[in-house]
């Protein structure tokens, strides 16, 4: 068994911070991550990161513009911590060496960016995460913190008392890829989950392959409820053989939409007459899925981005890497001809419910990162917020988990008073098919920590003995391509409640026939088959809490779009979704949004496009 | 490398005891029979597509029968405009064998964990088009490291490389609450070095790094690079940097063949930044004599 004082589990942008800021507050500290440090997904990032850094900008006006974002779900506690911190996280990178792009007097660059009112998005060219992920990496090789990479961790070790807010998380079981052994890692102090986000549950996604949303579905099966997994955000221009991202930087230059009948969308179909392809990112993916629909997508799928026009000498200037993403990506030569794009699955608001200090009900079990929900982005993330939260989230929890004193969290997690109960009206049961197969170790207070580790460690011997040596039955990449097809078909960027329900049954068949599920490599070297089978298992998790809770709300705000409900429900629906797995079978309730803020509570106000 | 299985600890003794070989023998061929038979109508539903792609896979496991030797495997998979290296062997293990084993995450070539030998030369497989390539697709592993499993190669190394290069800013005067200032300029000169993503690629193309081990090799100096010339960390650091890539393994090492500068995914002039260093060292050199 290892030990150590604070395990963070994921090694990207959160994950790094997390690990650094414990190590600064003394604790022995290690990394257990499924890919190595530098692999990790935070390195696509393109933008940059928001900071309220020169003077005229505030970070009052930052938190301002973040709750309006939010389409006002965001809690304001959360969003002010955010916005009042980031400012000297980014000028922390800074000092760690990170190549921002630079002002003429050698001062960091800012730049506009949607939805913000004032240019405070700090970047390195267009490829800030890749310079933020590795900063952060150098940071813990100098620290010599130590790193488990390429170690899968499959189970978290919690105490198995009957209420989640009495159980404790002692470690965590992993994986380690190049041989297949399972070992339990103890942590003394605490477990950061920092797993990133969730994207392959659908079947179009700007996310990486990694992005399973394994630290949810873990910590959600060992009773943390996830929070608000209705509000997935997609984006309207990637490419629709990979899902790489071609940046909003194509439309910002003056790039044109058109349909199959060679049709400038935007205006001539009336989607944003005034604002055209520079209207939001949820009205753009509307619109290009409304064109397909009606029959006037190119090859049912897609439509065209043209940035011809531009003239070569421009589009080289500044749009030089859509060039290459274009050309590696779809065979593309975007200055002979329209570039294919469609939306795509880009980013979860939601995720593990946590307080502003990163914990969440169980004690010891902290989250950061995409796969947390602190609730900064509330029903709609602006570009350029998601950076921050990992840094300013990341060292909170880094910080709390290694014995910081962070003051009394605002923001409740678990049941509380304020807890109302929901109702789910779903077509077929929902979660585990046998609820005997429970993540939570056994025996609770009753035994100690050890032995609640090694039980966990028992299970998760026994669940993969069963995989491997099942020799027949359905393959995972099967379950998970229809997984992903039925989350595309109908928890997409347009959202009917028929269409939902069928989405649940779809999920549901998913679930019998991981029943069924086999491992054909019998080989524990390297067994990606192994772990993709686990991984599928967590997207099945995640989808299920994803639809249920978009069948649950019945209101249109930020991006969750539904047919029958075309209208903001503030008086109902100023309250998060969450999601409690208790017994193997996921229930609903919700709690309050928190808009009082330090000095000001916001009000809701209409969110025109 | 850490292909065996290290001695078990109390926990994980089960687990060792419950892959005995003939018990993993016996599902190894019947998996293989029925696999046989996926295969056989997966190449029925390619053959209704009008192009397929044929590619010939390195195949190796050191654990399992049949695989001990390394091989060729084919696949027929069918092709669409647009598909990648990545996407081919992506298909080729989800539809034909699930034990094909590589690594792979972002598809979009900032992770670097794709690094393999294609049609004889180092490539992300998730850049390339299978179009710009002639049939059949070869698809091996990096050459000069060693193999942990099919194209999976051990990268201990390389990542110990990178790391003995002090891999990280140092510098003791930060202005207190604000950011340090660099001129535009010193940004574009570092600026290719900083965009590595640690593929290897590089380090695989170096007959230099073949034949000497202990060779810091292309990708850590042009991480020296990266914060020698950062004009943030100041002269003296710059010296202490000079003195780590100028050590026996270090840049005098290098042949100028261009090598790593010809596979580099991300167009870093990798010679030419280890060009520049030994200049530095040398005048850095000249300055104490
Ligand atoms: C294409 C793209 C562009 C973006 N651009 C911007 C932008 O400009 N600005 C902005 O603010 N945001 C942007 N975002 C969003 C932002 O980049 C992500 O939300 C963020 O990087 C997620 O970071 P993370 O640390 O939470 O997770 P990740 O970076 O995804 O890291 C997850 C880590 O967890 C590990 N892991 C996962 N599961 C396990 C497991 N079971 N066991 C062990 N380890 C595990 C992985 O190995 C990895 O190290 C963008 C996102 C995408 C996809
Ligand atoms: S220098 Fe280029 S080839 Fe070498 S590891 Fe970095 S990105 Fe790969
Ligand atoms: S898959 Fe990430 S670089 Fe190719």
């Amino acid at each position: 068994m290892h030990e150590h004082d604070v395990i963070v589990v994921g090694a990207g942008g959160a994950g790094l911070r997390a690990a650094v800021a414990a190590h600064e507050e003394g604790a022995d500290v290690a990394m257990v991550t499924k890919l190595h440090p530098v692999r990790s997904h935070t390195g696509a990032a393109e933008g940059g990161i928001n900071a309220a850094l020169r003077e005229g900008d505030s970070w009052e006006s930052h938190a301002y513009d973040t709750m309006k974002g939010s389409d006002f779900l965001g809690d304001a506690p959360a969003i002010e911590t955010l916005c009042q911190t980031s400012p000297d996280e980014v000028i922390q990178l800074e000092h760690w060496g990170m190549p921002f792009s630079r002002e003429e007097d050698g001062r960091v660059s800012q730049r506009p960016f949607g939805g913000l009112s004032f240019p405070r998005t700090t970047y390195a060219g267009a490829e800030t995460g890749h310079h933020l992920l590795h900063t952060m990496y150098e940071q813990v090789v100098k620290r010599g913190i130590t790193v488990y990479d390429e170690w899968y961790v499959s189970r978290l070790a919690v105490t198995d008392h009957d209420d989640p807010e009495d159980r404790t998380c002692h470690g965590v079981v992993a994986i380690d890829i190049q041989t297949g052994r399972v070992e339990g890692f103890k942590a003394n102090k605490g477990v950061i989950i920092a797993t990133g986000g969730p994207g392959q549950a659908f079947d179009h996604t700007t996310n990486a392959v990694s992005c399973t949303g394994d630290g949810p579905a873990m910590a959600y099966r060992a009773g943390v409820p996830l929070e608000d997994m209705e509000f997935i955000q997609f984006h309207p221009t990637t490419l629709p053989s990979t899902g790489v991202l071609i940046s909003e930087g194509v439309r910002g230059e003056g790039g044109i939409l058109y349909n199959a009948n060679g049709e400038r969308l935007m205006f001539e179909y009336g989607y944003a007459n005034n604002d055209g392809e520079l209207a939001s990112r949820d009205v753009v993916a509307r619109a290009e899925l409304t064109e397909v629909n009606e029959g006037r997508g190119i090859e049912d799928e897609y439509v065209h981005l043209d940035m011809r026009h531009l003239g070569d000498e421009r589009i080289i200037d500044r749009l030089e890497n859509i060039l290459h993403l274009a050309a590696d990506f779809e065979g593309v030569d975007g200055l002979e001809r329209p570039m294919p794009v469609k939306p795509g699955q880009h980013y979860a608001m939601g995720g593990i419910e946590t307080d502003e200090n990163g914990e969440t009900c169980i004690a010891g079990l902290y989250a950061a990162g995409e796969c947390a929900c602190v609730s900064v982005h509330g029903a709609n993330r602006l570009g350029g917020n998601a950076l921050p939260e990992l840094i300013v989230y990341g060292a909170r929890a880094g910080r709390h988990a290694a014995g910081t004193d962070l003051g009394e969290a605002q923001i409740q997690t678990g049941r509380s008073a304020k807890s109302e109960e929901g109702n789910i009206d779903s077509p077929v049961p929902l979660g585990a098919v046998d609820a005997t197969d429970e993540d939570v170790a056994a025996d609770g207070a009753a035994v100690d920590v050890e032995t609640v580790i090694s039980k966990a460690v028992e299970a998760e011997n026994a669940r993969i003995e069963r995989l491997m040596t099942k020799d027949e039955g359905l393959q995972h990449a099967e379950i998970r391509h229809k997984l992903q097809k039925a989350m595309t078909a109908n928890v997409n960027v347009f959202r009917t409640e028929d269409g939902l329900k069928q989405a649940l049954r779809d999920i549901r068949e998913a679930r019998e026939a991981y029943e069924d599920v086999y491992v054909a490599d019998p080989s524990r070297t390297f067994n990606t088959d192994l772990i993709h089978t686990i991984e599928t298992q967590n997207l099945i998790d995640i989808a299920e809490t994803i639809t249920a809770g978009a069948l649950a709300r019945t209101e249109f705000r930020g991006a969750h779009w539904r047919a029958e409900h075309q209208e903001r429900k503030d008086e109902e629906w100023i309250k998060h979704t969450l999601m409690a797995w208790n017994d193997g079978s996921p229930e609903l309730y919700y709690k309050p949004v928190i808009l009082e803020g330090e000095e000001k509570t916001y009000e809701p106000k209409v969110r025109s496009y | 490398m850490s292909t065996q299985i290290p001695e078990t600890e109390s926990e994980s003794e089960e687990l060792a005891q419950s892959s005995k070989p003939e018990h993993q023998q016996r599902r190894m061929a019947e998996k293989r029979e029925r696999r046989v038979e996926r295969e056989a109508e997966a190449e029925a539903d390619a053959a209704a597509f009008d192009e397929t792609i044929h590619l010939k896979v390195f195949r190796y496991d050191p654990e399992v029968e049949g695989k001990k030797e390394p091989r060729f495997d084919d696949f027929h998979v069918p092709f669409k405009q647009g598909m990648t290296v990545l996407d081919a062997l992506m298909q080729a293990r989800d539809i034909f064998d699930s034990s094909l084993t590589f690594r792979h995450s972002c598809r979009q070539a900032i992770c670097g964990s794709d690094a393999m030998f294609v049609n004889g030369k180092q490539r992300l497989c998730c850049k390339t088009q299978i179009s710009d390539l002639s049939e059949p697709v070869r698809v091996e592993p990096l050459p000069h490291q060693e193999v942990v499993k099919d194209l999976v190669v051990d990268m201990e190394h390389f990542y110990d490389q990178m790391e003995s290069v002090e891999p990280y800013f140092q510098t003791n005067d930060l202005p207190a609450g604000e950011e340090q200032r660099q001129t535009r300029e010193n940004r574009e000169k570092v600026k290719m070095s900083t965009r590595c993503i640690w593929c290897g690629a590089c380090m695989s193309s170096c007959n230099i790094a073949a034949g000497d081990n202990e060779y810091l090799g292309p990708a850590a100096l042009n991480k020296a690079y990266r914060f020698a010339m950062d004009e943030r960390e100041g002269e003296d650091m710059k010296q202490h940097r000079l003195q780590i890539i100028e050590e026996e393994h270090g840049v005098w090492r290098c042949q100028t063949q261009f090598s790593c500068t010809n596979v580099c995914p991300k167009d870093i002039p990798l010679t030419e930044h280890i060009q520049e260093l030994k200049r530095e060292a040398v005048k850095n050199n000249l300055k104490f004599w």
